[in-house]
């Protein structure tokens, strides 16, 4: 029994291709359909940008695809397990920072840090804070209570929080939305290496259309609980004729230009070859 | 982003493992031990009450032991009874507390979307409960024996078996609370602090459940609590264990637990189907 757990446990966890794959989710409270019959999938390796304005739908998708909120239908399987049924499966291969969501307040740095470490099992939490701590530039603050914290630092100790069981899929939200310009360009290319260097796949919610064109494989445009356009960010600009994404945004938001459905192109971004 | 791709079989070196669920259990533990490691105020807030209540009803039963015969065969009845009683309280403001800690903290997200199961969740706050009760508890009964030298501890095993009972039923209330806060918001907090009372007049902590209206004793006697402060009097009046009191407590506080933990996963489940496990919180 015991070699058969221990076989269990060293055997390295799958990791499909297409790490999101959603088919018709849909959203409603009562009448009002939040989401509307989505369908994407999202590969190990990539960048993905859920773009839009507010009340587009992009955080209800991303609590979704984080277990946090019941799809009223649809599909949504994570690293190949059933999101509504076996989320428990891999939720220690996801992690997320959003503003909707604190760290207690009156813990310190290293405290919450060592919490979210034995929550998510970690072996040697110690080593892994230490890591983030030198990565992130933690050490500063970290004896302080994250209450007591600027909204740079907190933001900071967030992401920290996202990476500190190294996750399979990243979910962020506004990752970069309280840092000075300095701080959040620093961040994005730490993302960047994160990514280089896991495979990890990052589902990211943001307004700055910078960091999205500079981050993100492909982009998903909502409109509505919908999606109504994706691509990849150059893609985008060049279908609309535009020289940045801010410009693409608009166009999708005031109904600029309107892509009929139709002509929307599908959704692929970029898991070649490994499907 | 040109990032080479990794192969598929590559993983991180240290890749955590599904934690085991003792581990996700103690990480929770590891965060309100943590925060009353760094505010003493609420630990000696914990302590308060229990003692001036002993303080207060210890000089009640000296009073008492000249004026009524009842109390005088059995010195002790008060001061356990507010114990007892006590015990019940804080295992459910324990329990609920700790779950609004997680409100209030805005933190119920992270935990929702971390490996740690609902039932998971419910144990940790239990323990929590556990460990706040007896903070609370132990110094008050010092000061019973100190001031009126009186003894809790002289009811022998049986209070095992009390402590028990009212554990498992400050929990059931606890997890009563706790869904109807996940249901209606935070707006129901309150609750956490008056549910206790409204069983207080018909557990009959302080009186035995005869006194009661017949209408009333129906009642009481479906509430694991009356038989746990009527088997108490029989230990401190008649010397003797009363197992079917114990029985019916314990029978008692099977249904309460269950019904009470399936309407919390059930609350739980709601929220996360109504999207309130972000939205709830200050």
């Amino acid at each position: 029994m015991l070699g058969k757990r221990a076989e269990k446990e060293e055997t390295p966890p799958f990791i499909p291709s297409a790490v999101i794959d959603v088919q018709n989710l849909t959203k409603r409270y009562g009448d009002v359909t939040v989401v509307n019959d989505l369908s994407f999938k999202v590969h190990r390796g990539t960048t993905v940008a859920l773009l839009g304005g507010n009340g587009a739908g992009k955080t209800t998708t991303i609590s979704m695809l984080m277990g946090v909120l019941l799809p009223t239908s649809g599909s949504i399987r994570v690293l190949g397990e059933n999101m509504i049924r076996d989320r428990f499966r891999i939720m220690h291969r996801i992690n997320f920072s959003s503003p909707y969501v604190d760290m207690p307040k009156r813990l310190s740095v290293r405290q919450n840090l060592m919490f979210f470490a034995r929550l998510f099992g970690l072996k040697k939490p110690r080593d892994r804070i230490a890591e983030l701590v030198n990565d992130l530039q933690l050490k500063d603050f970290l004896k302080r209570p994250v209450g007591t914290l600027s909204a740079g630092q907190k933001t900071r100790v967030s992401v920290a929080k996202a990476l500190i069981n190294r996750p399979d899929i990243l979910f962020l939200d506004e990752p970069t939305a309280s840092l000075d310009p300095d701080t959040a360009d620093w961040l994005r290319s730490y993302l960047e290496d994160y990514q280089r260097q896991s495979g990890a796949a990052i589902m990211l919610a943001s307004h700055n259309m910078a960091e999205v064109e500079r981050l993100c494989d492909h982009v998903l445009m909502m409109k509505n609980g919908q999606i109504v356009d994706n691509g990849t960010p150059e893609g985008l600009l060049e279908r609309y004729g535009r020289t940045n994404m801010e410009e693409v945004f608009l166009d999708i938001a005031r109904d600029r230009q309107k892509i009929e459905p139709d002509n929307l192109p599908e959704f692929n971004n970029g898991g070649q070859g490994h499907e | 982003m040109n990032s080479p791709m990794p192969p598929l079989d590559q993983t991180s070196e240290d890749f955590p493992q599904s934690p085991g669920r003792r581990y996700r259990i103690l990480a929770l533990l590891l965060r309100h031990i943590y925060l009353m490691q760094g505010s003493w105020p609420r630990v000696l807030e914990m302590m308060y009450w229990p003692t001036i209540q002993i303080i207060l009803w210890g000089f009640m039963t000296e009073f008492f032991l000249t004026h009524s015969s009842w109390v005088a065969q059995a010195s002790g009845v008060l001061i356990s009874a507010v114990l007892l009683w006590d015990m019940l309280f804080r295992a459910q403001l324990g329990f609920s507390l700790s779950f609004l800690e997680e409100l209030w903290s805005r933190n119920i997200g992270n935990l929702a979307i971390s490996p740690i199961r609902p039932w998971e969740f419910l144990t940790g706050l239990m323990l929590m409960s556990l460990l706040r009760t007896i903070i609370a508890i132990i110094p008050a009964t010092f000061v019973a024996i100190l001031l009126y030298e009186t003894s809790i501890y002289d009811l022998g095993l049986p209070l095992v078996a009390f402590f028990a009972n009212l554990m498992l039923m400050g929990w059931a209330l606890g997890m009563i609370v706790c869904a109807l806060i996940l249901r209606v918001g935070l707006g129901a907090e309150s609750m956490a602090w008056l549910v206790i009372f409204l069983i207080a007049p018909v557990s009959a902590i302080y009186y035995p459940v005869t006194v009661l209206p017949e209408w009333l004793q129906t009642v009481a006697w479906s509430l694991p609590t009356a038989p746990v402060f009527e088997g108490m009097r029989s230990v401190l009046f008649e010397g003797t264990f009363r197992e079917d009191l114990f029985t019916r407590a314990l029978s008692l506080n099977a249904v309460y637990f269950s019904v009470s933990a399936l309407l919390f996963l059930w609350s739980w489940r709601d929220s996360r189907r109504r999207g309130k496990l972000l939205d709830i919180g200050e």
